[in-house]
């Protein structure tokens, strides 16, 4: 191929432009995005979780999760009969890599639970920090400013689930952001977008044309530890008493 | 996973408040107890303990400079740590930190030093040469009349900071009881109890530290010890401290038998990770001795150097009640996860910003203070004598 000088001169900017859309990974913020038009939360199906692990893996890498921490992970609870107010619970690197085949079966019910920031309206983290880094969007996405946050861990200490974390590198507080880059762009979530069963589904609340309300209507659904009163938005179909 | 028994949320693991922040209100405490103690002789009249009403200044003066430290470097970023005073979150606990510290520190205790020691820095700024009289003649703000009127007004002045400083020293320690008692998330620290807990083992270990210090202070120097001055200290410190073992026992025995959901997980924690720490430390050891010994001062006549053991046994055991309480309270909150369903160990690094040596320099750097202070404005004259008196005490 013969590339002369005006030939370049056009490739250069598209180039340009296109290394841009791959280092992003995703298309231009949307200029037609607008905060208070959203209310997101997030739905888990509790029965359709396989405890793959692939949500937790699709967090990691896209959000350059430290090892050891994590804003998502998946528990697997074993529930016997007699022993109802004691689950066995495990959650071998965070269900990162699935889950030891399940032993004795028949002596009670497994089942997995995908844990996360529940993205609470009124959230206790927010609440304690000295700075006001952490704080809920418009939107209803808790978010942390890592650039003002002082890494006190006030934050870590007052979430009742134990989804925030203090960076090991960064030294501050980090949580699951809903993938606030991408949901902000029209995306999905990177957890949503890897469940191979529609485990988790992101809802926008204040969209009346998302699956969610039809979903509510139609299910009994429950949130975390209810009696914390955060106001937790992510909820579970299927929640089992057992889960902590 | 090594260290953790049962289940533990992947991220509570780690602890995230280390020794640090069990220093961070030991060392608050001894400060509000101290102050409390100056104010028994300026507020309430309390004659006898006036021998040590500077020194027990000083040693606020000297654990408050320091009580900012340990939470500054605890802070993933030490150098946003003016944020606080800058741009504070009304509805943060751990935010009017900055404003309470600032208060105390200045408008309360350096201002009533200030006013307490004037007649003495200005004949100081007279007496000395050097540097020390460039020193003095900048501490006395250019405030050098020391007729009989202005010293009254020093008196009405420091009457009046004192008695804004009581209520100022339990807010100072109430709301370090409320930055964990207010947090919902955790059963081990949630109750309204928390900062009255607080507060009077704050006067506990601050009341038993001044002691200890007047007579060790008094030892070196090698003067007479002011045995109806400690007596009465033991006495106030005996009833404070029934007061709050009351109140621990109260909110323990209050949590056993209402025995919620949280409760399996505590108990399982105070007879194992916690036994040591809190049942034979804090409570058998570090309670019911030193409660034992100072009974026995109150009911039996004893000699004084059988009395002046037992004081100095009973300061050293409350001290170490106190430090294992707190230690109960911000280790123990983080050793059993948020999901009762397991527990986790506090790794406690040596040589690194939060380790155990850290700890100890900033344990003993409230002491190094205390030393300069004590001879840069010393508490007291020595008389022929050997006698120790009070430089000025207040007007009773």
């Amino acid at each position: 191929m013969n590339i002369n000088r005006r030939h370049f001169l056009v490739m250069m900017p598209a180039a340009a432009i296109a290394w841009k859309y791959v280092l992003a990974g995703t298309p231009e913020a949307s200029p037609n995005y607008a905060m208070t038009d959203h209310w997101w939360g997030m739905l888990i199906d509790i029965p359709k979780c396989i405890g793959c692990g692939n949500c937790v893996r699709a967090c990691q890498a896209e959000n350059d999760v430290p090892d050891g921490y994590f804003r998502t992970w998946v528990e697997r609870y074993l529930v016997t009969d007699v022993n109802l107010a004691n689950p066995e619970v495990i959650s071998p690197d965070g269900g990162k890599e699935g889950f030891p085949a399940a032993q004795e079966e028949d002596k009670g019910k497994y089942f997995f639970v995908p844990k996360m920031c529940n993205h609470c309206a009124d959230s206790p983290c927010t609440q304690v920090c000295p700075v006001g880094a952490t704080f809920i969007s418009p939107d209803g996405v808790v978010l942390v400013d890592q650039t003002y946050c002082l890494g006190c861990a006030y934050c870590v200490q007052a979430c009742p689930y134990g989804c925030r974390y203090v960076h090991p590198q960064k030294r501050v507080a980090d949580k699951c952001t809903l993938c606030y880059h991408r949901i902000t762009k029209g995306l999905t979530t990177a957890c949503c977008e890897a469940c191979p069963t529609g485990a988790r589904q992101l809802a926008d609340l204040k969209n009346p044309n998302d699956p969610i309300h039809a979903f509510l209507k139609t299910h009994v659904v429950q949130v975390l530890k209810p009696q914390m009163a955060t106001g937790a938005k992510a909820f579970y179909n299927g929640l089992d008493g057992s889960v902590r | 996973m090594s260290g953790v028994e049962g289940y533990m949320y992947p991220n509570e693991i780690n602890l995230y408040w280390s020794v640090l922040i069990v220093l961070y209100p030991y060392i608050t405490g001894l400060v509000a107890g101290a102050f409390i103690l100056a104010s028994l002789v300026r507020i309430f009249h309390v004659k006898a303990v006036a021998p040590t009403y500077r020194l027990a200044l000083l040693t606020a003066l000297a654990f408050l400079i320091v009580a900012p430290l340990p939470l500054t470097l605890h802070l993933g970023h030490p150098e946003r740590a003016p944020e606080m005073y800058l741009t504070p979150h009304s509805t943060s606990a751990m935010a009017m930190f900055g404003f309470v510290y600032l208060w105390y520190l200045m408008a309360v205790l350096v201002f009533e030093i200030w006013l307490d020691y004037r007649r003495d820095i200005v004949l100081l700024s007279q007496s000395t040469t050097g540097w020390k009289r460039m020193l003095y003649r900048v501490m006395t703000l250019g405030s050098t009349n020391i007729s009989e009127r202005s010293l009254a007004i020093d008196e009405r002045a420091g009457w009046i900071v004192t008695l804004v400083g009581i209520p100022s020293a339990f807010i100072l320690h109430g709301y370090v009881g409320f930055i964990f008692g207010s947090l919902k998330a955790n059963p081990w620290w949630n109750s309204p109890l928390m900062p009255v807990v607080f507060i009077f083992s704050a006067m506990v270990s601050g009341i038993s530290a001044v002691m200890l210090l007047y007579m060790l202070i008094t030892k070196l120097r090698k003067l007479r010890i002011d045995m109806p001055c400690v007596d009465t200290i033991a006495k106030y410190l005996f009833y404070i401290f029934i007061i709050d073992f009351s109140l621990e026992m109260l909110d323990l025995i209050h949590r056993i038998y209402e025995a919620d959901e949280s409760f399996r997980s505590i108990s399982f924690m105070v007879h194992t990770k916690l036994y040591f720490s809190q049942i034979v430390l804090q409570i058998y050891i570090g309670t019911f001795i030193p409660l034992f010994l100072l009974a026995l001062v109150q009911v039996k006549k004893l000699p004084a150097t059988v009395r002046k053991s037992i004081y100095v046994v009973s300061g050293c055991l409350i001290e170490v009640a106190v430090l294992s309480m707190r230690w109960n309270v911000v280790i123990g909150g983080q050793l059993f996860s948020k999901s009762f369903l397991g527990y986790t160990t506090y790794k406690m690094s040596l040589i690194t910003r939060e380790g155990l040596f850290m700890a100890i320099a900033l344990t003993i750097l409230p002491l190094a203070i205390l030393w300069v202070l004590v001879k840069l404005l010393p508490p007291w004259h020595e008389t022929e004598d050997g006698e120790v008196h009070a430089v000025s005490t207040p007007t009773l």
